[in-house]
């Protein structure tokens, strides 16, 4: 098994005709994604690089092409009404790529999908991938391969890091979750724990996190009260200055909180083998799953 | 984004909320002008700079005169004040505010940022006004109220009234507190704040509420629809370099070290620094040049590294992964010899073509030092910072 995406996974893309759009959509076909419908508004009944059709809303394509996931390049000013879309038409996994949307609109976008069965990833983030199956994002998939782990992570290239680390190590992955470096994101760590949790593939879960916010603080009460498998942990940004965002925009020391001691502790004291530094993950996991 | 004490107090205003009467002035006769125009004898001459403690560090006096607020004016612009938060070096003050004096009764505090744990608005006021508020939350939390607005339904009342008669406030000043609150939210959410903080806001001895202080931050990403707010920016206030790198649309945050740091995405970069302290080493800069790492931002990087004269020696970290390391070594290649770099190299690249980068690096005439692992390259870029390589 694995988590929210699979070989079965029908995926729309919002914004194909886009540059971005275009060019990631053609990797993920690649990969072997199922991607079977684009939407841009305007440009409905037409054939994306002649092949895939294009609809003017995600609800035409839900209905026409049977579409349960979203995979959206839209431009900021645009991205909260796109995921808006997306979960109302019923897609019931949607990944933002889309970086610098305003925190304002997240806030209120997340308000209203809170009642939709809809498990939104990002905005700002690489998106989701189970390997061999399906690639719903940005990351570049050969650096992937199938097992045991399964990775959730604030950062794009630092996941690559990690997961490279594994992957050369002869170490694969069930799925692997960038949740985006926004203050307000779709899924937070603990959301993703759970799905791991219940998933008989993952053994292991790597978490990278990084200063700003609470949210590997939660992440290390639910680990201690529930989680059933072995953690490892990385918290970028010991070496920050207080008060300073540090490229993404959740990754800032407010008011002396949010720093990475602090989620460093709560982890540990939850148990969970935090790395001090960025180039041990992949022997640490390798370690803590021989010693299963 | 932040923006001066006096323009926030002109957004409050526009919203309808209490500030006192004054002007800003870039020179001691518009200090004074100000002061003469205010009329009365009590005056105040706050500095306007990007900073908190301003203060105790000597940014806000009091004047009893026209004359005293052209003296203190006089003394104040120009210098260099140092608080608590602008470092050593302090920061230059251009402008002053003059306000009239009031009549305080009482110090309060009030605050609004997003909560991200809740993901909510929350608004936060305390009795305890006047004092660093981190202050009181590490003492006292207690003291400090707070409401979580659904912001699905917005500020209604009720939010604002709780505070209200938290704060311990009777008769007309539950209203003034009510409408105020009203107001701070409205602004906040139409203009993309980030955080509002009011500190202190005070009573007077007529009984009315009073910003005396404002501080507004505004979300980076939604000034494309607030032009009026965008056109507050003062770039006086940041590093110069950091000015050059947003040129570019680099992020680089300047920092004390030696090692200048140039990097692939945000995450990667400040575990990059991480890794380099636990070597021993101080990085220079937090600076990432995008996902993609095109040769255009790696040839910026190097302009924007090679301008801080502290940098000892540089160290590349690349993961490449859509874009090809082959490509990213050709850009750093080019970069180099074009701006002819002068201090040590180190380069790591990680994934797509890496074998072929890295004989690309190693056949070039420039002495790049190579690096296998982000550990070899953090301990290999702390040896070349103290010439030991």
């Amino acid at each position: 098994m694995s988590i929210l995406v699979n070989k079965n996974t029908r995926v729309v893309v919002q914004g194909i005709t886009g540059k971005e759009g275009t060019f990631h959509a053609k990797q993920c076909i690649e990969y072997g994604t199922n991607i079977v419908a684009g939407v841009t508004p305007g440009k409905g009944g037409t054939l994306w690089e002649g092949k895939i059709p294009v609809y003017n809303t995600v609800q035409e394509a839900v209905e026409k092409e049977g579409v349960n996931a979203a995979l959206i390049f839209v431009p900021p000013a645009f991205a909260a009404d796109a995921i808006a879309e997306a979960a109302d038409a019923g897609c019931e996994v949607i990944v933002a790529i889309t970086e610098g949307i305003p925190v304002i609109d997240m806030m209120k976008v997340k308000r209203a999908i809170r009642e939709k069965n809809v498990r939104l990833i990002g905005p700002n983030c690489p998106g989701v991938i189970t390997p061999g199956e399906c690639k719903m994002g940005i990351m570049p998939g050969y650096i992937f391969s199938r097992g045991p782990v399964g990775v959730i992570s604030r950062s794009g290239t630092l996941t690559y890091e990690a997961v490279w680390q594994c992957t050369t190590r002869g170490i694969g992955q069930s799925t692997c979750i960038g949740i985006g470096g926004d203050p307000i994101v779709g899924s937070t760590f603990v959301d993703l724990l759970k799905l791991f949790n219940e998933d008989d593939e993952t053994e292991l879960v790597v978490l990278i996190g990084e200063i700003g916010g609470t949210a590997e603080e939660e992440a290390a009460e639910y680990i201690k009260r529930e989680f059933k498998k072995p953690v490892v942990a990385f918290i970028a940004g010991r070496t920050a200055p207080p008060g300073r965002r540090m490229g993404h925009a959740g990754a800032i020391i407010a008011g002396g909180k949010g720093t990475a001691a602090e989620k460093m502790k709560a982890l540990k004291e939850a148990g969970v083998h935090v790395v001090e530094s960025p180039a041990e993950i992949g022997e640490t996991v390798a370690r803590v799953l021989g010693k299963k | 984004m932040k923006v001066h004490e006096y323009q926030a107090k002109e957004l409050f205003k526009q919203y309808g909320i209490p500030v006192p009467r004054g002007g800003v002035a870039e020179t001691p006769e518009e200090a004074k002008r100000i002061a003469e125009e205010l009329g009365g004898n009590l005056f105040v001459v706050k500095a306007q700079v990007h900073a908190g403690g301003r203060g105790k560090a000597g940014g806000v006096k009091l004047a009893r005169s026209v004359e005293e607020v052209y003296e203190v004016a006089k003394n104040m612009i120009g210098m260099k004040l140092v608080t608590h938060q602008t470092g050593p070096e302090g920061k230059l003050v251009r402008k002053v505010l003059v306000e009239e004096g009031l009549n305080i009764e009482k110090e309060l505090y009030m605050g609004m940022v997003i909560d991200r744990s809740t993901e909510r608005p929350v608004l936060m006021v305390s009795a305890e006004g006047g004092v660093e508020i981190e202050e009181v939350a590490a003492r006292s939390p207690e003291k400090i109220l707070k409401a979580y607005i659904d912001p699905a339904l917005g500020i209604v009342p009720f939010y604002a009234r709780k505070l209200a008669y938290g704060l311990g406030l009777t008769g007309d000043l539950v209203k003034k507190a009510i409408e105020f609150m009203m107001a701070l939210y409205r602004l906040f959410i139409e203009k993309d704040a980030s955080l509002a903080e009011i500190n202190p806001l005070v009573i007077t001895k007529e009984g009315n509420l009073i910003a005396l202080d404002a501080k507004l931050n505004f979300d980076d990403n939604a000034l494309y629809r607030h032009p009026e707010i965008a056109e507050l920016r003062d770039i006086y206030e940041e590093d110069p370099l950091e000015v050059e790198a947003s040129k570019y649309d680099l992020n680089y945050i300047k920092l004390d070290g030696t090692i200048g740091c140039m990097v692939n995405g945000a995450g990667l970069a400040m575990a990059t620094m991480d890794i380099i302290k636990l070597y021993g080493g101080e990085p220079a800069n937090f600076l990432d040049v995008g996902g993609a790492a095109s040769s255009e931002s790696v040839k910026n990087a190097f302009r924007i590294l090679m301008s801080d004269p502290a940098v000892k020696a540089v160290f590349i970290n690349i993961f490449g992964g859509i874009v090809r390391c082959d490509r990213v070594a050709e850009g750093i290649i080019n970069a180099a010899k074009e701006l002819e770099v002068k201090v040590p190299m180190v380069i790591r690249l990680e994934g797509t073509n890496r074998d072929v980068a890295m004989d690309m690096l190693k056949n070039s005439e420039l002495k790049f030092i190579l690096a296998d692992s982000m550990a070899d390259g953090a301990e290999k870029a702390v040896k070349a910072a103290r010439g030991e390589i």
